[in-house]
């Protein structure tokens, strides 16, 4: 029922992004009013769907565990189940068509609700709901106030397009808008050139991936006829392509290159330099776009179309491995920030990096993390904005001792880093176990690297974490005037971000009992899937990591309790290894110095000199020598004949002619030469054909 | 009554305007502006009735007249319109009222509204000529008309080498359509029944009348005419300088409509008439085409100036129209057109803006503009950044449609070319046109930067800059609607262009 109106969803904060943008700055709040009205009833919309979708899902999975125990006491558990026809997960589509091309191709607008869109529809309307409440403060007297609203509210609505799309292409708009949004916001201060590079960068950056992600779209259609995602889904499953059996090669082509957009847009390995960066941008949108959304559609597009992906067993080793690599990578990277936000950014691609891992293992796996992690980094993320509300600068360098001055923020704070941190019972410890147990339970070599960097993983965090923990909280302040605790519309919003960073991991406790009613039943999309993954939670995995977490914490307490300066920093005393992990190995120098700079200034020069030195030279040569030609020509009468054999030509030539002499009477014989030689030219062809 | 007089009446309303031009006594020729709306509106209305009357999802001639002309060589006046015509005829009369608006904002030396206006509605009859002929002769003749006054229009209120860039114009396109001539009459006479006109022609050509080297031959005619004018790489130096120099009407009309009387030739003659020739030729065109994507973008990376840059973009764009129509499916030339109606709404656009800015700034020059301009002028900035964004062919904008299915058709060409063993071709050129589209979204936020973004220099802080005039969102607001109308609701285009496309290709080259 509600979701028939999921369309709604991304709607209202379409609808406020343009009323915020005609008539924002003559409202009382200045337009936010209208962007925090907007988002509010879409969550209020969203947690109607949540209910009716997961209640309904909850219910397909008891049914088919009934059934499923009937049939195995019926046949003494001898046959293979099939499912049932009828019973499956909840699915609601909905579409207009837009255009069709007969027979070839067509597009069509959709909505097609299920288990994870009613997941991403709350996570991404809560998080939007409380950076726009927090924003309201936080950007207070800027004078682009109103602007920003208006594109806090067009990012939700994209990103929500997103999720929502039935189809692939409707995906790809939706998925470019937000990158636009990320671009014009992280932008949003574009006196600084610092932060229009960033902008670009990360545009451009993302773009690149975006190349991938066309020809996966377009390689899609090439062997199934449709951009739909339903029908994709049913076409692998029946191994039947548009023309033929399923072709494994090119599936395989097109879930590569597919991943390649989610590499850009989830800022994976080696395309993931661009988030850091990202950081440019004010700070609700760090939270926003940069941790909790937009960076996991990348993420979601893998879940959105996990079928297809199972059925391409290399495309899933390249997901492993991309994965494993960046979440070990970038949580190394995380150490030896200054930058709070960039200790955080560097994180969150760490983090994507297990999403992404664990998809090539369990959907569950991954798309809980994405659920938790969105609510832990967006408060992380409002938190460093509170201290650096309070602190004006972005460097823990500049903070220390701020426990006392803003304790809401240092609470808020360190739930979040002790969720993130996978510290047992909250939110980070349940999903991240999943995944380390979805690897171990999978095996081979991938299953052991995703393992083995992931519980390393998972001491890096609990380290960088600590060490950004002691040096803004403890000590004594290093910075400049008197920090003091953010007002309340920043408060409020880290707290209503904490109570799901602490407790959200119990919607999916990994034992049996809890299994079929929670976060897997809920979101799940294939029943017999369900059934043979049972819920699995292993102990001393569980111990074991976060023995481990606990391990990186001490070392985290051990060197940084006194909240080290900058100079005495013990990870930047590590020589080699710190240089490297400063200089972000080195990737950022290299893509500049062999890509972006021969590109712009090298070829792209010699590309203009070859247009204004070769192909145009020859075009005014060619005109100069016909106009020898012509002279020649005209000496001797020779035109005439020509013009007697095609009369036609000679019309047109003798009334165009004139009106080149009109005003520059010198190039009648360049021209009378280009018509002769032409003509010439076609004439002997002709009679030679 | 209607049916018939139709498209005679919206064709030559604006030539009759032109006529009237000449009354205005000199001391009047201010008036010389408003008489310029009011005919080139009532064309507009003209044109949009024709629209309103189409039957949209029928294929064939609407609004067709038939009639003798010049019996001696048997060329007929045989005009009518159909779904590949519709969008491009309709544009060209909204374009051309809105630069009418926009000559009250600005005109460039040495004014004379009389005769720019004039000339400008001269233009008007030659382009909308182009696209509902249906005969050869009569073609050529709207074709060549075209020529006249956009060679005026650059030679006299042009930019410092406006006399180059003019001649250089009219020499190079007047080259190509030499070429294309001799084909059109190799074709009347190979036909067998010495018949210039397009349907039945078509027909012939479809039956194999113009089969083996004669057809390729009268293809490499056609083809030079009409790539010269699309303008394909390499025949495209002409471009830059001709915008460069023309006046803002001039480079608007040019990039929104001229340009594409060239792409829309492939479409109306060289496809139907010789389709063998078509497919030989085929991977040819869809190999220049994306040199000239990749190459437009690299060239605009290096430009300094503004007007040239946006010029060098048109090639890239056409780059992808080009590429959709080598693919022979009907995908691909319905996303041809589209990318047609697009770039000349958003590049139109992208040149009022550039002459706008010329007009405050007094340059074009990147570097001379200094960034900041939203700081100066916030709106114009904003305009200027929403169009480039637009151009980059950001999805839910118009941009995208066209790029999108010219890409797609490349990865799935006709049938006939994949027999032919090009299918790795075109699937490759599909990955290389995919990564112009980074290099282009590469250019237009470099331009961004340097121009909007950045403290503007004391030398424009200190002079006030008028920011976007009422004049100016009088002649811009249907473009930037448009924009976005044509980005959300993409069938706007493709419900017309569908029927006749389809019907046109499909039986041809197979799908």
């Amino acid at each position: 029922m509600a979701s028939d109106y999921a369309w709604l969803v991304p709607a209202l904060p379409a609808a406020a992004t343009a009323v915020i943008f005609f008539f924002g700055k003559r409202m009382p709040k200045q337009g936010a009013e209208v962007g925090i009205v907007a988002i509010a009833l879409a969550l209020a919309l969203s947690v109607a769907v949540a209910v009716e979708v997961f209640s309904a899902n909850v219910r397909a999975v008891a049914l088919f565990e009934f059934a499923h125990t009937v049939v195995e006491e019926a046949t003494g558990g001898g046959i293979q189940l099939q499912m049932p026809p009828g019973m499956e997960t909840y699915v609601n589509e909905r579409a207009v068509v837009l255009a069709r091309f007969d027979g070839e191709s067509g597009f069509q607008a959709g909505t097609r609700v299920d288990g994870l869109v009613a997941m991403m529809f709350l996570l991404v309307t809560f998080v939007s709901a409380t950076v726009q409440v927090y924003s309201t403060g936080y950007m207070r007297g800027d004078p682009r106030y109103t602007w920003f609203f208006a594109l806090l509210s067009l990012f939700t609505a994209s990103m929500l397009l997103l999720v929502v799309a039935n189809n692939l292409m409707m995906l790809l708009v939706g998925w470019e808008l937000v990158g636009l949004c990320s671009y014009l916001l992280i932008g949003f201060w574009w006196e600084d050139k610092r932060n229009s590079d960033a902008a670009i960068k990360a545009f451009l950056t993302t773009k690149l991936g975006d190349v991938g992600l066309l020809v996966g779209v377009i390689a899609l259609w090439a062997q199934f006829r449709t951009f739909h995602i339903g029908d994709l889904i049913d076409a692998v499953a029946a191994g039947q392509a548009a023309f033929g059996p399923l072709d494994e090669g090119l599936l395989t082509f097109s879930l590569v290159a597919l991943f390649l957009g989610c590499v850009g847009k989830s800022a994976q390995f080696p395309l993931h330099t661009w988030l850091p960066d990202a950081m440019a941008g004010p700070t609700p949108v760090s939270a926003l776009i940069h941790a909790a959304t937009m960076v996991t559609a990348g993420v979601f597009l893998i879940a959105r179309l996990y079928p297809l992906f199972q059925a391409s067993a290399p495309a899933l080793t390249v997901i492993a491995v991309v994965g494993a690599v960046t979440l070990f990578g970038a949580g190394l990277l995380a150490t030896v920030e200054d930058d709070v936000k960039r200790v955080l950014a560097y994180s969150t691609v760490s983090q994507l990096g297990y999403m992404v891992a664990a998809l090539a293992f369990s959907y569950t796996a991954g798309i809980f993390h994405l659920f938790t992690h969105g609510f832990f980094k967006a408060l992380l993320f409002l938190g460093a904005g509170s201290l650096i509300h309070a602190t004006h600068s972005n460097n823990m360098s500049d903070m220390g001792g701020l426990r006392k001055a803003m304790p809401v923020t240092f609470w808020t704070f360190l739930a979040g880093s002790l969720a993130l941190m996978a510290i047992p019972p909250l939110a980070g410890f349940w999903s991240k176990d999943e995944i380390l147990a979805s690897a171990l339970q999978h095996g081979g070599p991938t299953g052991s690297l995703v393992l083995v960097l992931g519980v390393l993983g998972s001491m890096l965090t609990a380290f960088y974490m600590t060490r950004a923990l002691y040096l803004v909280f403890a000590g004594s302040y290093r910075g400049e005037g008197h920090p003091h605790e953010s007002p309340p519309t920043m408060a409020w919003p880290l707290v209503a971000l904490a109570v799901p960073a602490v407790g959200i991991g119990f919607v999916n406790l990994p034992f049996p009992a809890f299994h079929p009613t929670g976060f897997a039943a809920w979101t799940a999309f294939d029943l017999s899937h369900f059934v043979g993954h049972a819920a699995t939670f292993v102990r001393t995995l569980a111990f074991g990591t976060t023995l481990l977490a606990l391990a990186g914490i001490w070392l985290g307490r051990t060197l940084y309790r006194g909240a080290p300066a900058p100079e005495r920093d013990p990870m930047l005393r590590l020589g080699a290894v710190s240089r490297v992990l400063v200089n972000r190995y080195y990737l950022d120098a290299l893509y500049h110095n062999l890509i972006v700079r021969p590109l712009r200034d090298t070829v792209a020069a010699a590309a203009y000199w070859l247009n204004d030195h070769v192909i145009d030279r020859i075009v005014y040569l060619a005109g100069v020598s016909t106009a020898r030609v012509a002279d020649v020509t005209y000496a001797y009468g020779d035109q005439k004949g020509i013009d007697g054999a095609v009369n036609g030509v000679g019309v047109s030539a003798n009334w165009t002619g004139g009106l080149v002499k009109f005003v520059q009477s010198g190039n009648v014989q360049l021209y009378a030469g280009a018509m002769f030689t032409g003509v010439v030219v076609l004439a002997i062809a002709f009679a030679a054909a | 009554m209607w049916e018939k007089l139709a498209i005679t009446a919206t064709v030559f309303l604006p030539l009759a305007g032109a006529g009237v031009m000449a009354l205005i006594p000199k001391a009047k020729e201010e008036s010389a502006k408003a008489v310029a709306v009011v005919v080139s509106l009532a064309a507009l209305l003209l044109s949009l009735a024709i629209l309103a009357g189409y039957d949209w999802g029928s294929r064939g001639l609407a609004f067709e007249v038939d009639v003798g002309w010049i019996e001696a060589i048997g060329a007929r006046y045989h005009v009518g319109i159909d779904g590949i015509s519709l969008p491009l005829f309709v544009l060209s009369y909204l374009l051309t009222f809105l630069c009418a608006v926009y000559t009250f904002q600005h005109l460039e030396e040495p004014g004379n509204p009389r005769a720019f206006l004039a000339l400008m509605l001269l233009l008007q009859t030659g382009m909308a000529g182009t696209f509902i002929a249906f005969d050869l002769v009569l073609f050529f003749v709207f074709w060549e008309l075209v020529l006249v006054p956009m060679y005026f229009m650059i030679g006299v209120w042009g930019g410092p080498q406006r006399e180059y860039a003019a001649v250089k114009f009219f020499l190079y396109t007047l080259f190509g359509s030499v070429f294309m001539l001799v084909a059109f009459l190799a074709l009347y006479f190979q036909s067998g029944e010495r018949t210039f006109d397009i349907v039945r022609l078509a027909e012939l050509g479809q039956a194999g009348q113009f089969a083996g080297t004669f057809g390729r031959l009268a293809f490499l005619g056609v083809f030079l005419g009409f790539a010269i004018k699309v303008p394909m790489w390499p025949f495209h130096t002409w471009l830059p300088d001709a915008h460069t120099e023309a006046p803002t009407v001039g480079s608007v009309l040019l990039a929104g409509i001229l340009l594409k009387m060239g792409t829309y030739g492939f479409v109306r003659v060289a496809l139907p008439i010789l389709p063998e020739g078509a497919l030989a030729f085929a991977p040819i065109i869809a190999v220049l085409a994306v040199v000239a994507i990749l190459y437009g973008a690299l060239c605009c990376l290096a430009q300094s100036d503004l007007k040239r840059l946006i010029a060098f973009s048109s090639v890239g764009h056409m780059g992808f129209v080009m590429l959709g129509i080598a693919t022979l499916t009907p995908t691909g030339i319905n996303a041809a057109i589209f990318g047609m109606v697009a770039h000349g709404v958003i590049t139109g656009m992208l040149f009022f803006v550039a002459g706008s800015v010329k007009e405050r700034y007094h340059t074009r020059t990147i570097g001379d503009i200094g960034g900041g301009m939203l700081q100066v002028m916030p709106r114009m900035g904003s305009v200027l950044g929403f169009v480039a964004i637009a151009s980059l062919g950001l999805p839910g904008l118009a941009g995208f449609w066209g790029e999108v299915f010219a890409l797609l058709a490349a990865f799935n060409p006709a049938q006939s070319l994949v027999d032919a063993g090009y299918l790795p071709l075109f699937r490759t050129l599909m990955v290389l046109g995919a990564v112009g589209t980074v290099l282009t979204a590469g250019y237009f936020l470099w331009m961004i930067q340097r121009v909007m973004m950045g403290h503007a220099p004391d030398r424009w802080r200190d002079q006030p800059l008028a920011d976007v005039s009422a004049i100016e969102w009088g002649s811009w607001t249907p473009l930037l609607v448009l924009i976005f109308a044509l980005g959300l609701l993409p069938f706007l285009v493709f419900g017309v262009t569908n029927p006749d496309v389809t019907a046109a290709v499909s039986s041809t080259f197979g799908s």
